[in-house]
């Protein structure tokens, strides 16, 4: 069973404690935007066979959404950090690095 | 191809069944192909079949990473039904329920298709709307189903209980000429018949890469080197996602894992298929005696091929209320595999942003049933640049809000 640590509360969360919400950092574009870009936003997903960066909500704990990075060809997770931010920590993203070297996600890396 | 009938069987007892041929024929890469297609599931297998059936192109190759029929449709739990509420789904999944009623004769090898009859139970007054508003459609599309009462219902499968204290059985979709199938075996006769045709069947060959030059598909790097061809069919179900990045676009798919179930083998209990989509999960018995079992998908993207528990957990506790009797069965195996989810539910038959790329995915937890209907479009699409079956299947309908909506239709989709 996947486990989680609610960057909020702390708590190491069972899978049957949380929500899972699809795809992180998704941009929403504004006004004067093109087709292209809403249909990404709307649709087009990453579904990376390796390091994945994903929503979850800490449903019945705390109750709050946060983030977390995962990968989807082990299950290992390498880290959770609060919603409030447009991008991983860079902390983070070292910490994939050094076991998954040359790893990508859109334009993070 | 030898042909199998039962002189071959009486003539192969009378010497110790030393006459049989391999099914197919092992295969190593030719330098080049007319069409090469990836994944030898029964979506990429079919496609093969139906290229050379009914459209002459038989210099194709089919490249599979592991063992044909070991992806999805190995795994599956062999629904077929086309009971679905959007025309152009009735379409395609009624063409294919309508050629799996003659499959073993065209292939000349036994799927042992058994239309033994599916229904969709409706537990909540919201369910019978539903299922009325589908059996409605169905009579215009000319998919042959009837919304049936909770008599009808306790008549065709005597274990369900009808009144249960959460969710009473009210009605149910009854689909007399859905089924089941043997799954193997239709990867293995489609596979048989694709190399009676000359097609070579390549095992233990991943693509690694794809080659494109000036916007358009030239070959592919596999793990037994290069193969160029004109047309390349992309029919990977759960790694779509990873051949979409290696062809440089994007889709709308996530992949999931899915899981099933089998218990002990029973005496015969049930000769129907029984779908709870209320209660998230299904039921139906295999010749051997097995209750197979299955659900909804877990919730995250995953690739191992393994499900969390509690789905599982989940699954059997919505069972055993809606069939008591199976609460002793003891259950025999577990396994998952990895199913393509688009949006809306619906599959993605189409040409890409890459010109003789094609792409057949997003069957999700539902495309064993459409093995056979989906091969015949995809040849035709890919034979003659367009086909009826595929044109609302475009993968560019969620930028024209032109969705085929069953996610609704089928909240357990198999
Ligand atoms: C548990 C479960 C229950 C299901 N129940 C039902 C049901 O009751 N009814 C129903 O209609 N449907 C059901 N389905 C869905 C159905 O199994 C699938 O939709 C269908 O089998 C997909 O077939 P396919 O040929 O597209 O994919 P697959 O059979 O998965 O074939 C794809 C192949 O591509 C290969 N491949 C991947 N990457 C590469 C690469 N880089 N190079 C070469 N080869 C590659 C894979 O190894 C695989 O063999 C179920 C699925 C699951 C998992
Ligand atoms: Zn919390």
């Amino acid at each position: 069973m996947l486990t989680l640590e609610c960057p909020y509360c702390g708590v190491q969360a069972d899978e049957t404690e949380l929500s899972p919400g699809g795809e992180a950092h998704l941009k929403r574009f504004g006004p004067g935007s093109d087709i292209d870009d809403f249909e990404g936003y709307l649709f087009m997903r990453e579904n990376p066979k390796g390091v994945h960066f994903e929503r979850w909500r800490h449903a019945y704990g705390c109750g709050k959404w946060f983030l977390a990075a995962r990968d989807t060809a082990t299950l290992e997770v390498f880290g959770t950090y609060p919603a409030q931010t447009t991008e991983p920590p860079q902390a983070l993203r070292e910490a994939i690095s050094a076991k998954r070297p040359g790893w990508r996600w859109r334009d993070f890396a | 191809m030898k042909h199998y009938s039962v002189f071959a069987v009486a003539r192969e007892a009378l010497r110790q069944h030393t006459g049989w041929d391999r099914a197919w024929a092992k295969a190593e890469p030719k330098k080049k192909y007319d069409v090469i297609i990836v994944g030898a599931g029964g979506h990429g297998l079919a496609t093969a079949y139906y290229l050379g059936k009914n459209h002459g192109i038989r210099n194709v190759a089919i490249l599979e990473k592991g063992w044909l029929g070991g992806g999805n449709t190995g795994r599956n739990t062999t629904i077929i039904r086309s009971n679905y509420l959007q025309d152009p789904s009735a379409a395609i999944y009624e063409k294919s329920r309508s050629l799996y009623e003659t499959l073993s004769q065209d292939l000349n090898y036994n799927i042992m298709f058994s239309p033994r009859g599916v229904m969709m139970l409706a537990q909540t007054q919201h369910e019978i709307r539903g299922y009325q508003r589908t059996a409605h459609a169905n009579g215009l599309q000319g998919v042959e189903t009837a919304f049936i009462g909770p008599d009808k219902v306790k008549e065709l499968c005597p274990i369900i209980n009808i009144s249960g204290p959460r969710y009473p059985v009210l009605g149910a979709l009854w689909q007399p000429r859905g089924g089941t199938a043997r799954h193997d075996a239709v990867a293995w006769g489609y596979a048989r018949a694709c190399s009676a045709m000359g097609m070579d069947i390549i095992q233990q060959c991943e693509v690694t890469g794809i080659r494109r030059d000036a916007g358009k598909v030239v070959g592919v790097d596999t793990t037994k080197g290069p193969i160029d061809c004109d047309k390349l069919a992309l029919v990977t179900a759960g790694h779509i996602g990873v051949m979409a990045n290696m062809a440089g676009f994007r889709l709308p798919v996530e992949s999931l894992a899915l899981q099933a179930l089998v218990s002990e083998p029973i005496k015969p209990v049930m000769d129907v298929v029984v779908m709870a989509n209320t209660v998230h999960g299904y039921m139906s018995q295999s010749d051997k005696g097995e209750m197979v079992i299955g659900g909804g998908t877990d919730g995250f993207n995953n690739y191992t091929q393994r499900g969390s528990f509690h789905h599982i957990e989940e699954t059997v506790r919505a069972l055993v209320e809606t069939f008591p009797m199976i609460s002793r069965l003891k259950m025999l195996r577990q396994w998952g595999g990895i199913v393509d989810m688009t949006g809306d539910r619906s599959p993605i038959l189409s040409k890409t942003p890459v010109e003789g790329i094609f792409v057949n995915c997003g069957w999700g937890t539902g495309g064993f049933k459409a093995i056979p209907g989906s091969g015949w479009a995809m040849a035709e699409l890919m034979a003659k640049g367009a086909s009826p079956l595929t044109e609302e299947f475009s993968m560019w309908r969620f930028r024209e809000g032109k969705f085929i909506d069953e996610s609704v239709a089928a909240g357990v989709a198999h």
